[in-house]
């Protein structure tokens, strides 16, 4: 794991002083949360490493556990652990795209659409494009819906985030009429037998059981959220957190907007996508049924309830999402309406979610200060670099 | 990938039929007008709430779709049902105008409902205005899987409104009644409305909240008051609305049926000019036009929804100021 | 409210004297008349009153002596929530009514019956489905109602050796997979299409237009349909679900004189197709498919549905009285709905097999396979395809607002 510079160039002390000012400067939020964040910040950087594995074992190997409350009795639990990561992968992209630029997609299903049909269009028997290997669709669909996420983008982003909104809308359902229209993509027909990644054992295909595909996936959630941290303590991710927090004063500033904008329209579709291939790969069926505005409308729910801006937030957002009507199939009716009831509440009550994001400029000024006035020993505030610190124990670089 | 869509299929998945077109242009302009009047008129709500809180109000698609159940309850209570009915004409205006009512109140009570219960904690802890569009999303969707959840996923019975009559003849193509009531009185309101806004006091309360909140409050305008009033105005509407669409389209009060005509109705604020009381008439009209022309043109009638969605991309995208422009705060007395 | 004045006034007169010179007006050309359900040269045809259950038909009570495992279960797959609910309602009601005779009548045998919802959703259809495979004691399963869902879970099925019956799902390409344990209990959408075609010919209509819908259903039974039509087909077109708005679709049709309209597709958009082309002047016949078929028709497309005929390859349950009465016990007093019988048919099938000893998959599996017998709605033999070999196709009319049998059109 590299350590991350510095941006202000300052020195770290020693580690022990680093996590106590760590601890102290965390934000005064309260409950529980707080407290788990202050404790998990007060850990030695290889003690977080040791948790952190320790708990993705954990979390791969859930479904062959299977343990009872947890357990899905009405549906197979390792598919609903894939459903799961999936989902959660998706919120990830849409995180970026509404948590980190502060840009709001409603037709986020649009991308997630877009992945599935590459995979299906390239692996199934039923299309007649070329057939690849199914492990090449997924950089395959990422290049693909980050090239129309970039489309879309080019002559859109220009307009505020009200315009924005419906014109993302809008392109969700032209991309879902158009699955209809356009006779390539079949429609209501779908495509089967989509493909899987190779491997067998027992004499059967390793991915035709859920177990693989979510292990397969988690790896992916893994590495996805290293790149993104990466991004946000780069200088693509400050200027997002700038565009987010005021972008007009981000554009007078010097900071190319529009660009960073686009960025972020495009990773997080590419993401999106991404979760897209997957999933068309997991059920090995896709059509135009299910890729609507209530859909999209789960995958912000999910973002904006597990905290936008905060990776963490989105994966525990999208998992709660899919996991909850999977678990209580009794509300299977009712999954649209709590989550709309959701969405108001949190906005009214708690608007930065379950785990809110860590990162915000007034914090960095202040921290910025503080640094300042303690020169030698302070840890300079990395709050500005977009460092969500509850990941992968950067704590350090705070 | 475009150009392999676009090629890969042995039929040519888009194509153009001007003669569909030019033979049928009388009815599709009749039917085109019909449907715009009903835009025009839910236009208006996403047009005054814009003009005066800059916010797109999402849920204003499930308003219209509760004054169009509060109207199929209403004549199903008085009697009506799928069947032409048989009244004097009295009896039936007096019935009609019952259920014009209880469409209008209905829609206007779930309007401000949801400003009051959505909106305004917002305002008052000056949330941003993503907060405001989420908590929009939130709300359309929670009282959309309300009314499922109450009244389950098929539409409500049929209730004819009006008998099926042709009232004159234009060459080979009949004018129907319903049509012309709903054309005749969605003009009517509009231009009501638009001298409301221009004429009455109240209405230059609501163009100089839209100019200028703070300016007008020290004028001694009650900003909340316009506020509520400017959501109670576009659900009347959007009630009057759904007593048309019901009119039009017997079978319409379903859960979800409220989405694509609210989209439509917004693009046809949009095309007409945002905030702009006559941008929402025109585009509505305009939009209705556009949307059936485009279904013969293009060959099948399933190119309706996505003529009006690509109508409203490019009009956001080459002109976001719409037809005429101009605001609502902008409009001189 | 000063607003509610402004407005309605100006309403108010607009309507009086729309209103007033309507009802005093002679009257134009686009009423849609009253009594004689269709014009023209058109002809009526008679309600069934009755038909005939093969005396054979298997029955789920057997003999009443047969002996199983406590665990034995049989499962449903399918819709049981969610906008398309009812028909998979009115499947497993159907099915629970078979198992309810079959255990009272077999105290030495008492088979559950465990259901799993798929929200009518393919894309969801998968985790139900392998939850009922990685049921050890679920031996065999009455699924999926949908063709696309069905789709979805036909692999899984077929490797884990468990035999499925599907009650409804009418996708001819279903067959075509290599799936072994894939049973059709139905005539597929090959069968009902050109029975279309004789509905029209018995109806006395010489042009028909067809209207698809953009569902695998739609645009399967549109196909058929009009290749079975031949020189009788007016002219086509193509709508979306949840359309509402047909007017351009209803002036094609006046434009072409057709006197019939064949919609392929469900009744949310077939009724107010209907009522539109009503409306419009339309004086013809509307002939919908089973996904039409409905009580709900009726009740949105008004006095419009007078013009309405169906056709179903499934049999009208309400006119098998013992059948009708019994139904009623279980499903809080509804009528008999669309594929209720073929469910029934099913599962007595597979109580059948378990009665017999067949209590493994492989067996029930192969018991099917080599099943050759009545039931209520016909006689059930399956070719290795997984499809039937009789395949009858009735006719249905709205007759005084309800829908009625007109007797079978097509013997498949």
């Amino acid at each position: 794991m590299s350590m991350g510079k510095d941006p202000l160039g300052g020195v770290h002390a020693e580690q022990q002083e680093d996590n106590a000012q760590a601890a102290e400067d965390q934000p005064r939020s309260g409950g529980v949360l707080g407290g788990v964040r202050r404790w998990w910040a007060g850990l030695e950087r290889w003690q977080q490493w040791i948790l952190l594995a320790v708990f993705l074992v954990l979390v791969l190997l859930l479904p062959v556990i299977n343990p009872p409350i947890i357990s899905t009795p009405d549906t197979d639990f390792s598919i609903a652990c894939f459903n799961m990561a999936r989902f959660a992968l998706a919120a990830l992209g849409l995180n970026v795209v509404v948590g980190q630029a502060g840009l709001l997609d409603l037709g986020y299903v649009g991308f997630f659409a877009i992945g599935c049909y590459v995979a299906a269009l390239w692996t199934s028997p039923d299309s007649s494009y070329v057939h690849i290997p199914y492990l090449f669709t997924l950089p395959l669909a990422m290049v693909v819906t980050a090239f129309f996420g970039i489309l879309l983008g080019v002559p859109t982003l220009r307009l505020r985030g009200d315009y924005l909104a419906i014109v993302t809308l809008g392109f969700g359902e032209i991309i879902r009429l158009l699955a209809n229209i356009v006779p390539a993509l079949k429609g209501n027909t779908g495509f089967q037998n989509i493909g899987m990644p190779p491997g067998t054992r027992d004499g059967k295909p390793l991915f035709e059981n859920g177990t693989a595909w979510y292990m397969l996936t988690v790896l992916i959630i893994v590495a996805v959220m290293l790149l993104l941290g990466n991004l946000e303590r780069s200088r693509v991710g400050r200027a997002w957190i700038a565009i987010r927090e005021d972008e007009d004063a981000a554009e007078t500033m010097g900071v190319p907007t529009f660009k960073y904008k686009l960025w972020a329209f495009a990773i997080g579709a590419a993401i999106g996508g991404l979760s897209g291939a997957l999933f068309a790969g997991q059920v090995g069926f896709i059509n135009n049924q299910r890729f609507d505005v209530p859909t999209s409308m789960l995958f912000l729910a999910a973002v904006v309830l597990g905290g936008s801006g905060n990776k963490f937030g989105a994966i525990i957002g999208g998992a709660i999402v899919s996991y909850v009507p999977d678990r209580f199939t009794g509300i299977a009716d009712y999954k649209y309406l709590i989550f709309g009831v959701v969405l108001v509440v949190l906005m009214i009550f708690r608007p930065q979610g379950l785990l809110p994001a860590r990162n915000h400029l007034l914090a960095a000024i202040r921290r910025l200060r503080d640094w300042v006035g303690s020169a030698p020993s302070g840890t300079p505030s990395t709050a500005a670099t977009g460092a969500t610190s509850v990941s992968l124990g950067k704590e350090k670089d705070r | 990938m475009l150009h392999e869509l676009a090629t890969a299929s042995s039929e040519s998945w888009i194509s153009f039929n001007w003669d569909s077109l030019f033979s049928n242009f009388l009815p599709a302009t009749r039917d085109g007008i019909t449907y715009g009047g009903i835009y025009a008129l839910v236009a208006v709500g996403y047009t005054l709430v814009y003009g005066v809180l800059n916010l797109i109000n999402f849920a204003h698609s499930e308003v219209f779709i509760s004054g169009a159940y509060a109207v199929v309850f209403t004549l199903t209570g008085l009697g009506f049902d799928g069947n032409s009915p048989n009244l004097g004409t009295i009896p039936l205006i007096g019935d009609l105008l019952v259920a014009l009512l209880a469409g209008a109140v209905t829609s206007a009570v779930v309007a401000v409902l949801v400003e009051r219960i959505a909106y305004r904690p917002l305002r008052a802890r000056g949330a941003p205005r993503l907060a405001f569009l989420i908590t929009a999303i939130g709300v359309s969707f929670a009282i959309q899987y309300l009314i499922f959840l109450w009244r389950g996923s098929v539409a409500e019975p049929s209730v004819r409104m009006v008998p099926v009559k042709a009232i004159f003849q234009i060459g080979d193509t009949l004018i129907f009644l319903n049509q012309i009531i709903i054309v005749v009185a969605a003009l009517a309101m509009m231009i009501a409305v638009d001298q409301f806004v221009r004429r009455t006091r109240t209405g230059r309360g609501i163009r100089a909240v839209a100019q200028d909140p703070d300016t007008a409050t020290l004028m001694g305008v009650s900003t909340e008051r316009i506020i509520v009033l400017t959501f109670a105005i576009g659900g009347l509407l959007a009630g009057a609305a759904g007593l048309f669409y019901i009119m039009q389209v017997p079978s319409g009060a379903i859960y979800n049926g409220g989405f694509v005509l609210g989209i439509k109705a917004f693009a046809a604020a949009v095309l007409g000019g945002i905030g702009n009381i006559r941008g929402a008439l025109l585009g509505g009209f305009l939009l209705g036009l556009i949307g059936n022309y485009g279904q013969y043109l293009l060959g099948d009638a399933q190119w309706n929804d996505v003529v009006c969605f690509v109508v409203l991309l490019l009009v956001l995208m080459v002109r976001p100021e719409g037809i005429l422009g101009s605001s609502l705060a902008k409009v001189r007395a | 409210m000063r607003a509610t004045q402004k407005l309605a006034i100006p309403a108010i007169v607009a309507m009086m004297a729309v209103a007033g010179c309507a009802n005093s007006s002679s009257g134009g050309g686009g009423g849609s008349g009253s009594g004689g359900a269709l014009g023209g040269d058109l002809k009526n045809l008679p309600v069934q009153s009755k038909i005939d259950v093969p005396s054979d038909a298997v029955k789920p009570a057997g003999d009443g002596k047969a002996k199983c495992d406590p665990n034995t279960t049989i499962g449903y797959v399918g819709a049981m929530t969610g906008d398309n609910a009812q028909l998979g309602i009115n499947i497993y009601n159907g099915v629970q009514l078979a198992v309810n005779e079959h255990n009272k009548a077999n105290p030495g045998c008492q088979v559950k019956f465990t259901k799993f919802d798929t929200e009518g959703d393919p894309t969801k259809a998968t985790g139900p489905a392998t939850k009922a495979t990685s049921d050890k004691n679920i031996i065999g399963v009455i699924g999926l109602p949908f063709s696309g869902e069905s789709k979805a879970t036909g692999k899984i099925f077929e490797n884990a050796g468990l035999a499925h019956i599907t009650p409804s799902a009418t996708d001819p390409a279903l067959a075509d997979n290599g799936w072994t344990t894939f049973f059709r209990g139905l005539g597929n959408d090959n069968v009902q299409g050109p029975a279309v075609s004789k509905l029209a010919d018995k109806l006395g209509a010489k042009k028909v237009y067809v209207v698809q819908d953009d569902s695998t259903y739609g645009i399967g039974l549109a196909n058929t349909a009009t290749k079975g039509l031949g020189d009788k087909l007016a002219g086509t077109d193509k709508v979306t679900t949840k359309q509402k708005d047909f007017s351009a679709t209803v002036q094609k049709v006046l434009d072409s004189k057709a006197d019939a309209v064949f919609y392929a597709g469900y009744y949310a958009e077939g009724a107010p197709l209907d009522q539109q082309l009503s409306d419009g002047g339309f004086k013809g016949v509307f002939i919908g498919p089973d996904g039409v078929k409905d009580p709900e028709f009726v009740k949105q497309a008004g006095d419009a549905s007078k013009n309405a005929y169906f056709t179903c390859p499934c049999i009208p349950g309400d006119l098998i009285p013992e059948f009708a009465t019994a139904y009623k016990g279980v499903s809080n007093g509804q009528a008999p709905g669309t594929y209720s019988v073929e469910g029934y048919d099913a599962m007595t099938i597979m109580l059948a097999g378990i009665d017999k000893g067949n209590t493994t998959r492989a067996k029930l599996k192969d018991f099917i396979k080599s099943y050759d017998a009545a039931g209520l709605s016909k006689k059930y033999k399956w070719d290795s395809k997984g499809e039937l070999s009789a395949l009858p196709v009735y006719g249905y009319k709205v007759d005084g607002g309800v829908i009625k049998s007109v007797g079978v059109i097509s013997e498949g």
